[in-house]
C-alpha cells in the first residue's frame, strides 16, 4: 500500500482549489458550521458563565397551548434559570423522568404521577393548576351530545356509528378519555363503538383528523383555543366536574439520578406554586378566555 | 389551493420581515445538517471508495447490508441514538441528549450509508476505466480509493449534496434526540411539524417554502462554483 | 549510461522468464502454455488478432494478473536489483488533474521523496515534449499528447521494462510518428520494450523480435527479419501476415 505522505496528499488536494472569491465564501461557511459543534444554543456567546438551565419534560398539549412562552421568560427574568422544555406525550414525559433525561416533570396524569412518586423517582408531587377537557364535535351534532353531562354524551355516542377520534398515545388526555368511558359504563374492550378511531398522535394532529372527518373528540380546552383549523367543529359538552384536568409538577429525585439539577429544578417547582406565578398562570388568556386555573394552594 | 397562495405570501413576509426567531431556526438547521453532512461524508466517501477498490471475504454481504441501511428510517436512527445518549444508556455521561450535538450525531449516522453506497458506485465506474493502469503504477487499495475520489471530485460533490438534502429534510431523528426545545434544538423541520400539529397549516407550509428556498440557494451557489471550475485554469488565473 | 551496462546489454541477459504460463478469467482460459524468455534490451512486438491474448500477456508480464505456471524475474546485472516494470494501456487513463500532477502521481505512488519527484517530473515532461503543457488539464490534450503523457508517466518511474498496449492505435500519422520516436528513444536508452500492436509496419520498424499469438497461445517468436521473411512460420501466422486470418471462433 502506498504511503499516505501528507505533503503529497495536500498537493493533490490543491488541485481542487477553487477560485479566490469562492474561497472566501467557503471559509465563511466553514466558520459558521464550526459553531454548530458547540453543544448549547446558538448565540449563547455572551460573557455569561456556563448557562444555568434545567430540562423539563412536559406534554405537547401544554406546549401547544402557548403557556410556556408566556410563563418561562418570567421565570428566567426572576431567577436567571433557563427552562428547556421537551414536549412529548405524558407517558413519554414520565419515561424521560424515569431515565433521568429530564430534571423535572410537568404533566397531567394523576394516577401515573402517583406511581412515579411511589416508585421513588420523585420525592413528591405538587399541584400547579388545572384546565378542563371539552367534548368537541360537528356543529350539527348528529348524536345529540350537547349539554353539560359528559357521561350521558358518551353513552349516546357508543351505540352510534359516528366517528370518534381518540389519541391512543398513553398521554394524560388519553388516560382521561379512557376513564370517562369507563365512568359512563361503556366497556371499550368488550364492545368498541363502530366509529372509534385511534390515531396514536398528539392533541393537535388528533384535532386535525377530527376536523377533516367531522368527528367527535375529547380535547383539552387550552389546545382547542389555540387550534386554528377548526372546520365544522365546536364545543358540545363542557363544565362537567369530571372533565377537570389537574397538572402536577415533580422534581426528579437525586437519589435515583445523581446528576439531575435538583436544586435548580426545585426552584422552578417552588416558583410555579408561588402566588406570584400563580397569578401569571391565571393571567394567560386566548381570545379573552383563561386556559388554566391555578390551584397550588388548595 | 388558496392556502398555497397564502403560504407563499406568508413565506415572503417571513423572509423580508427578517424575523430573528426564524433566522435562528434556519441557521441552526444549516449548522446541524451541514456539520452532519461533512462528518458523514468524510467517513462515507472514504469507506465507499475503499469498498469499491478492495476485495475481501464476505464483501457481498457487506454491500447487501449497506444497501439495506439506505432504507433506514430517520425515526429509527433517532431512537437508537436516543437510547445511546440517554442518561440511562451507555453514553449518558456525555450529557449530549437534547443538544444540537446529539442532532449532529444522529444525522451523521443517517447520512453515512447513503454516502458510502453512492461513493462506491462512483468509484466502481472509474475503476473499470483506470483500475488496471493505477494498480500498475503501484497503487494499493486505499491509495486507489483516494486517488479515484479526487479524480471523481465533481461526482463526489453531488453525493455530498444529496446527503445534505437527506439530512436537512429529515425530522424523525432530530425530533427525538433534540427534543424540539424552543430556542435550543428547534430546527426548520421540527418547527414545521409543530405548526402542523397545532393546526396552523398555512404557517407550516410557508416555513416549508422558506426551507426549500434556502436549500435551493445553496445548490445554486454550488452549481455556480462547479461551472466556474470546469473552465481551463488559465482562464481563471 | 555506464559502459558496464552497455557491455551487459551486448551479452544475452534474460530479464523475465515465463514457463508454461497461463491466465484464467474465472473459468475461461485466456492464455495457455506460454514459454517466453525476455532478453534485456530487446524490443519485442506482440502481434495477433483481437482477442488473441496480447493484452493478457502484457498483464502477465507485468505481474498484475495471477499467473498459472511460472513467472520469474531475474536480477539485473550489474545493478543487482530486480527490474522495475511500467505499463501503459491502450486508452491512456489520465486523471482529471493537470498534466504535471498526472506524472507526479506515479512518482508519489512509488514513494519517491518530494524534491526528487519534482525533478523527475520535469525531466519526463521535457523528454516527452510536454513541458509547455504542464499546467493544462490532462483530459484536454489531443490523443497523441495524451499517449505521450502516459509514456512520460511510465518513463518517470525509471523502468527497466516498459510494456505498451497498442500505443498508437487511434492516432493520426503525425501523432503516431511522435509516439514511435519517443518509444524508440526509450529503447535506445536501454529500456526493454514489449509492445502489442496491430500495425505490422510498426512492428517491422521498431522491434528486434516479433511474437505471434493466436487464441491464447504464443505460437511463434522470431527475430524480426525472420518473422517477416516468412521462414519457419506456421500457416496461421502466414495467413495473418497476408491479412486473411478469420476472426477467432
Amino acid at each position: 500500500m502506498a504511503d499516505l505522505n501528507l505533503g503529497a496528499l495536500s498537493r493533490t488536494l490543491r488541485a481542487l482549489r477553487p477560485p479566490r472569491p469562492l474561497r472566501r465564501l467557503l471559509l465563511a461557511l466553514a466558520t459558521v458550521l464550526a459553531a454548530a459543534t458547540l453543544p448549547g444554543p446558538p448565540g449563547a456567546a455572551s460573557a455569561q458563565a456556563p448557562e444555568r438551565f434545567i430540562v423539563m419534560a412536559s406534554t405537547t398539549s401544554t406546549e401547544q397551548s402557548g403557556l410556556f412562552r408566556h410563563l418561562l421568560p418570567v421565570f428566567k427574568k426572576a431567577t436567571g434559570i433557563d427552562v428547556r422544555v421537551v414536549a412529548v406525550g405524558s407517558g413519554q414525559a414520565l419515561e424521560l423522568g424515569r431515565r433521568g433525561d429530564a430534571d423535572i416533570v410537568f404533566v397531567h396524569d394523576r394516577a401515573a404521577e402517583d406511581r412515579f412518586v411511589a416508585d421513588g423517582f420523585a420525592a413528591s408531587r405538587r399541584d400547579v393548576m388545572y384546565n378542563d377537557f371539552v367534548l368537541v364535535g360537528p356543529r350539527a351534532d348528529p348524536a345529540g351530545a350537547r349539554g353539560t353531562d359528559i357521561a350521558a354524551a358518551l353513552r349516546k355516542l357508543a351505540p352510534s356509528a359516528l366517528p370518534f377520534v381518540s389519541r391512543g398515545d398513553r398521554s394524560g388526555t388519553h388516560a382521561a378519555e379512557l376513564r370517562l368511558w369507563q365512568a359512563a359504563g361503556v366497556d371499550l374492550a368488550a364492545a368498541r363503538p363502530a366509529g372509534y378511531r385511534e390515531c396514536g398522535c398528539g392533541m393537535g394532529p388528533a384535532l386535525n383528523i377530527a376536523a377533516s372527518l367531522g368527528a367527535y373528540l375529547l380535547a383539552d380546552r387550552a389546545t382547542w383555543l389555540a387550534f386554528r383549523n377548526r372546520g365544522e367543529l365546536a364545543i358540545l359538552v363542557e363544565g362537567d366536574r369530571s372533565l377537570f384536568n389537574p397538572y402536577g409538577v415533580m422534581v426528579v429525585s437525586r437519589a435515583r439520578h445523581p446528576h439531575v439539577k435538583e436544586d435548580l429544578a426545585q426552584r422552578f417547582a417552588d416558583w410555579v406554586a408561588s402566588p406570584a406565578d400563580q397569578r401569571v398562570i391565571g393571567g394567560y388568556r386566548i381570545e379573552g378566555q383563561a386556559l388554566f386555573f391555578p390551584n397550588a394552594g388548595q | 389551493m388558496s392556502s398555497l397562495g397564502a403560504s407563499v405570501a406568508t413565506a415572503f413576509e417571513l423572509v423580508l420581515g427578517a424575523d430573528t426567531r426564524l433566522a435562528q431556526t434556519v441557521l441552526l438547521s444549516l449548522q446541524v445538517s451541514g456539520t452532519a453532512t461533512l462528518v458523514g461524508s468524510a467517513l462515507g466517501l472514504v469507506a465507499g471508495a475503499w469498498l469499491a477498490t478492495t476485495r475481501f471475504a464476505g464483501q457481498r454481504v457487506v454491500v447487501a447490508l449497506l444497501n439495506t441501511l439506505l432504507a433506514l428510517p430517520s425515526v429509527v436512527v433517532g431512537l437508537l441514538v436516543y437510547l445511546l445518549l440517554s442518561r440511562a444508556g451507555p453514553l449518558g455521561e456525555l450529557g449530549l441528549l437534547f443538544t444540537p450535538a446529539a442532532m449532529v450525531v444522529a444525522q451523521s449516522i443517517l447520512v453515512v450509508p447513503l454516502v458510502t453506497a453512492l461513493a462506491r458506485r462512483l468509484v466502481i465506474d472509474a475503476l473499470a476505466e483506470g483500475g488496471d493502469q493505477l494498480r500498475s503504477l503501484g497503487a494499493g487499495s486505499l491509495a486507489l480509493a483516494l486517488v479515484l475520489l479526487v479524480h471523481q471530485r465533481f461526482g463526489a460533490l453531488t453525493v455530498v449534496l444529496t446527503a445534505f438534502g437527506r439530512a436537512i429534510a429529515e425530522v424523525g431523528a432530530v425530533m427525538i434526540v433534540g427534543g424540539n426545545i424552543d430556542g435550543v434544538t428547534r430546527v426548520m423541520t421540527t418547527t414545521i411539524a409543530l405548526e402542523t400539529s397545532k393546526g396552523d397549516l398555512p404557517l407550516a407550509l410557508a416555513l416549508g417554502i422558506v426551507l426549500l428556498a434556502v436549500v435551493g440557494l445553496l445548490n445554486a451557489l454550488v452549481a455556480l462554483a462547479q461551472s466556474r471550475s470546469t473552465l481551463p485554469r488559465e482562464a481563471l488565473a | 549510461m555506464g559502459d558496464e551496462v552497455h557491455g551487459a546489454l551486448a551479452m544475452k541477459a534474460p530479464l523475465l522468464t515465463l514457463r508454461a504460463a497461463g491466465l484464467r478469467h474465472g473459468r475461461r482460459v485466456v492464455l495457455d502454455g506460454v514459454d517466453l524468455e525476455l532478453q534485456r534490451g530487446e524490443r519485442l512486438a506482440l502481434v495477433g488478432a483481437n482477442g488473441a491474448g496480447k493484452t493478457s500477456l502484457l498483464l502477465l508480464l507485468h505481474g498484475l494478473a495471477e499467473v498459472t505456471g511460472r513467472r520469474e524475474l531475474h536480477a539485473l546485472e550489474p545493478e543487482g536489483r530486480e527490474p522495475r516494470i511500467a505499463m501503459s494501456f491502450q486508452r491512456p487513463f489520465l486523471l482529471d488533474l493537470t498534466v504535471r500532477r498526472n506524472v507526479l502521481l506515479g512518482l508519489w505512488l512509488q514513494r519517491v521523496p518530494r524534491a526528487e519527484r519534482a525533478v523527475r517530473c520535469a525531466q519526463a515532461l521535457e523528454r516527452a515534449g510536454l513541458a509547455t503543457l504542464a499546467g493544462r488539464r490532462a483530459r484536454e490534450l489531443s490523443g497523441g499528447q495524451q499517449q505521450r503523457l502516459a509514456l512520460a508517466r511510465a518513463w518517470a518511474l525509471r523502468p527497466d521494462l516498459l510494456l505498451l498496449d497498442e500505443p498508437t492505435a487511434n492516432l493520426d500519422p503525425t501523432a503516431k510518428r511522435e509516439v514511435e520516436a519517443l518509444i524508440a528513444s526509450f529503447a535506445h536508452d536501454g529500456i526493454t520494450v514489449v509492445m502489442a500492436t496491430h500495425n505490422l509496419g510498426q512492428a517491422k520498424r521498431l522491434a528486434t523480435r516479433v511474437a505471434y499469438l493466436e487464441a491464447g497461445r504464443l505460437v511463434a517468436a522470431l527475430p524480426v527479419d525472420h518473422f517477416f521473411d516468412g521462414g519457419g512460420l506456421p500457416d496461421a501466422a502466414h495467413r495473418f501476415l497476408r491479412g486473411e486470418l478469420p476472426w477467432p471462433t
